[in-house]
C-alpha cells in the first residue's frame, strides 16, 4: 500500500510534470529551434520504422486500387483518348509558345533562370491532425533537402520543407494553418500570398483591392523570396465571396506517396554562403 | 529460491510493455493511411492507452512515462508540444484520485467515463492548440476525432485486455492495489 511519503512523491511528480509541460508549450511558442530539433530527431530515429510500413501499406492500397481500375478499364481508355485529342491541340500550342517565348527572350536578352535540381522521396508519414497538416518523407540532408525547398506532386504544388533531418525531412503542406505561400493570381498576375487555414481550400492574403479575380483563375508561384521557382501551379480560384478569395488545390491529398523536392538553385539570396567545397561535398 | 536473469528480463519486458504499446500507438497514428481525410480525425489512441493502462495498471504507467509518451506524440503528429501532454497528465491523476470507484467499474462504465474524460482532455488540447499556435482552429476535426476515439475505445481496450490476461495476469496488482 502506498505510504503517505510516497503519495507525497505521486504529487510532486504530478505537479512537476504539469508543469514542465506547460514549459515546452512555452519553449514552442518562444524558441521554435529547440523544438524543431526535438522534432528533427524524433522523426530521424522513427524514419526507417515508418519506411518499412509504409511499404507494405501502400502495396496494398494499390491491389486494391488496381482491382477497382480493372473494373472500370474500358470508360477510362474511352475518357482518356478524348483526352488525348483534347491535349495534342494544347502540345501544339504550348511548342508554338515556347518557341516564341525563346526567340523573346533572346530579343531581350532575359537573364535565364537559375538551375532546378530534384530530388524523388516517399511520403512515409501522415501528420495531419486536427491541428497540422503535414507529411513526412524518406530524403534528409544526406540527399539535399534543405529546409524552404517546395514539394510538389504530379498536380502541383504540394508544401516547402519545414524541418530537415539527416535521413527524413518534415514538409508543412500549402494547406496547413502556418503556411504562406507568394503566388500570383489569373491573367493579370496580381500578387497575393496564399494562407492556408488547415482545409483543403486556402484563402489568398494581400490581394490589391483593385484586382478582377474570377472564379476558375490559376495560381502559381510567384517566386518572389527567392526560396521557390517561379510557376510552380498551386491551385485553381474556386470562390469569391465575403470570407475572401478562396484557392483549391489540385493535389490529391488522399493520395500522397511520392514527392519531389525541388532545389531551386539560387546562391546567395536568402541562405546564408556555403563553402562551396562542403557544399559540393554534401550532394 | 533467487530469480534467474533470464526471468528477472522477462519479468521487466512485461512492466515495461504498456509504455512500449503505447508509443506503438503514436507511430501507428502517423502511418499513411491512404485513405481520404482520415488523418485529421484519427482517433487519439494514445489517450485510450493511457486511459486504460491508468485504470489498470497505474503501477506500470506512471506519471515520468505518460510525460515521454505526450512528448513523443506531439513531436510525432506536430501538433504544438505540451499540448497533447497536459489532458494526459490529468486524464492519469484525475484517475489516480477516483481509484474506488475505477476498481469497481465494469466495461460499460469504464466507457462511459472515457466518453466525458476524452470530451474534457481534447477539448483542452484543442484550447491549448490555438493558444501556443495564436490562431482558432477550426474545431469540427477535433469533434470529430472525438467521435471516432470514443468509438474506437471498445477495440482497443478489448485488445488491452487481452493483452493484459495473457502477459501481465501472473502478477499480484490487480485493479487499485499498489505495490
Amino acid at each position: 500500500m502506498a505510504t503517505p511519503l510516497k503519495a507525497w512523491a505521486q504529487r510532486f511528480a504530478f505537479v512537476l510534470l504539469i508543469g514542465a509541460a506547460f514549459g515546452l508549450m512555452m519553449l514552442t511558442k518562444a524558441d521554435t529551434l529547440v523544438v524543431e530539433r526535438a522534432r528533427v530527431a524524433v522523426n530521424d530515429a522513427v524514419a526507417p520504422i515508418l519506411d518499412a510500413v509504409a511499404e507494405p501499406v501502400s502495396t496494398v492500397n494499390h491491389v486494391i486500387q488496381g482491382a477497382r481500375g480493372v473494373a472500370r478499364l474500358q470508360q477510362t481508355n474511352t475518357n482518356l483518348r478524348a483526352e488525348i485529342e483534347r491535349l495534342s491541340h494544347w502540345q501544339q500550342v504550348a511548342r508554338e509558345v515556347e518557341a516564341e517565348n525563346a526567340s523573346l527572350r533572346a530579343l531581350l536578352n532575359f537573364t535565364p533562370e537559375p538551375g532546378k535540381r530534384f530530388v524523388a522521396a516517399r511520403v512515409i508519414g501522415d501528420q495531419g491532425s486536427a491541428f497540422t497538416r503535414a507529411v513526412l518523407v524518406n530524403a534528409g540532408s544526406a540527399d539535399g533537402v534543405a529546409k524552404g525547398q517546395a514539394a510538389v506532386s504530379g498536380d502541383g504544388l504540394v508544401g516547402r520543407v519545414a524541418e530537415v533531418g539527416h535521413r527524413s525531412a518534415r514538409i508543412l503542406l500549402i494547406t496547413d494553418i502556418n503556411s504562406r505561400i507568394p503566388v500570383v493570381v489569373g491573367p493579370r498576375r496580381d500578387r497575393a500570398v496564399l494562407a492556408g487555414d488547415n482545409s483543403l481550400e486556402g484563402s489568398l492574403l494581400y490581394l490589391a483591392s483593385d484586382t478582377t479575380v474570377r472564379v476558375g483563375d490559376q495560381v502559381t508561384t510567384s517566386g518572389q523570396g527567392g526560396v521557390l521557382p517561379v510557376g510552380l501551379s498551386v491551385g485553381v480560384v474556386s470562390a469569391i465571396d465575403e470570407k475572401g478569395v478562396r484557392v483549391r488545390s489540385m493535389v490529391d491529398w488522399a493520395h500522397l506517396e511520392f514527392l519531389r523536392i525541388v532545389d531551386y538553385e539560387m546562391p546567395g539570396l536568402l541562405a546564408p554562403l556555403r563553402d562551396p567545397g562542403a557544399a559540393a561535398d554534401s550532394r | 529460491m533467487k530469480p534467474s536473469a533470464w526471468h528477472r528480463l522477462d519479468e521487466a519486458a512485461r512492466a515495461v510493455s504498456p509504455f512500449a504499446v503505447t508509443v506503438l500507438l503514436a507511430l501507428f497514428s502517423v502511418i499513411p493511411q491512404r485513405a481520404p481525410d482520415i488523418a485529421p480525425v484519427m482517433p487519439a489512441l494514445v489517450l485510450i492507452a493511457v486511459y486504460f493502462w491508468s485504470v489498470f495498471r497505474p503501477d506500470l504507467m506512471p506519471f515520468w512515462a505518460i510525460f515521454l509518451v505526450g512528448v513523443v506524440q506531439d513531436l510525432l503528429t506536430g501538433i504544438p508540444l505540451g499540448a497533447g501532454i497536459v489532458p494526459l497528465l490529468l486524464v492519469h491523476g484525475y484517475i489516480g484520485t477516483q481509484r474506488r470507484f475505477f476498481a469497481s467499474a465494469t466495461m460499460p462504465m469504464l466507457w462511459i467515463v472515457f466518453a466525458l474524460v476524452a470530451a474534457v482532455a481534447l477539448a483542452l488540447t484543442w484550447v491549448l492548440s490555438c493558444l501556443v499556435l495564436g490562431a482558432l482552429v477550426d474545431p469540427t476535426n477535433a469533434a470529430l476525432q472525438y467521435l471516432t476515439t470514443i468509438a474506437a475505445y471498445p477495440c482497443v481496450a478489448w485488445l488491452f485486455a487481452q493483452a493484459q490476461m495473457a502477459f501481465l495476469s501472473e502478477q499480484a496488482p490487480r485493479v487499485g492495489g499498489g505495490r
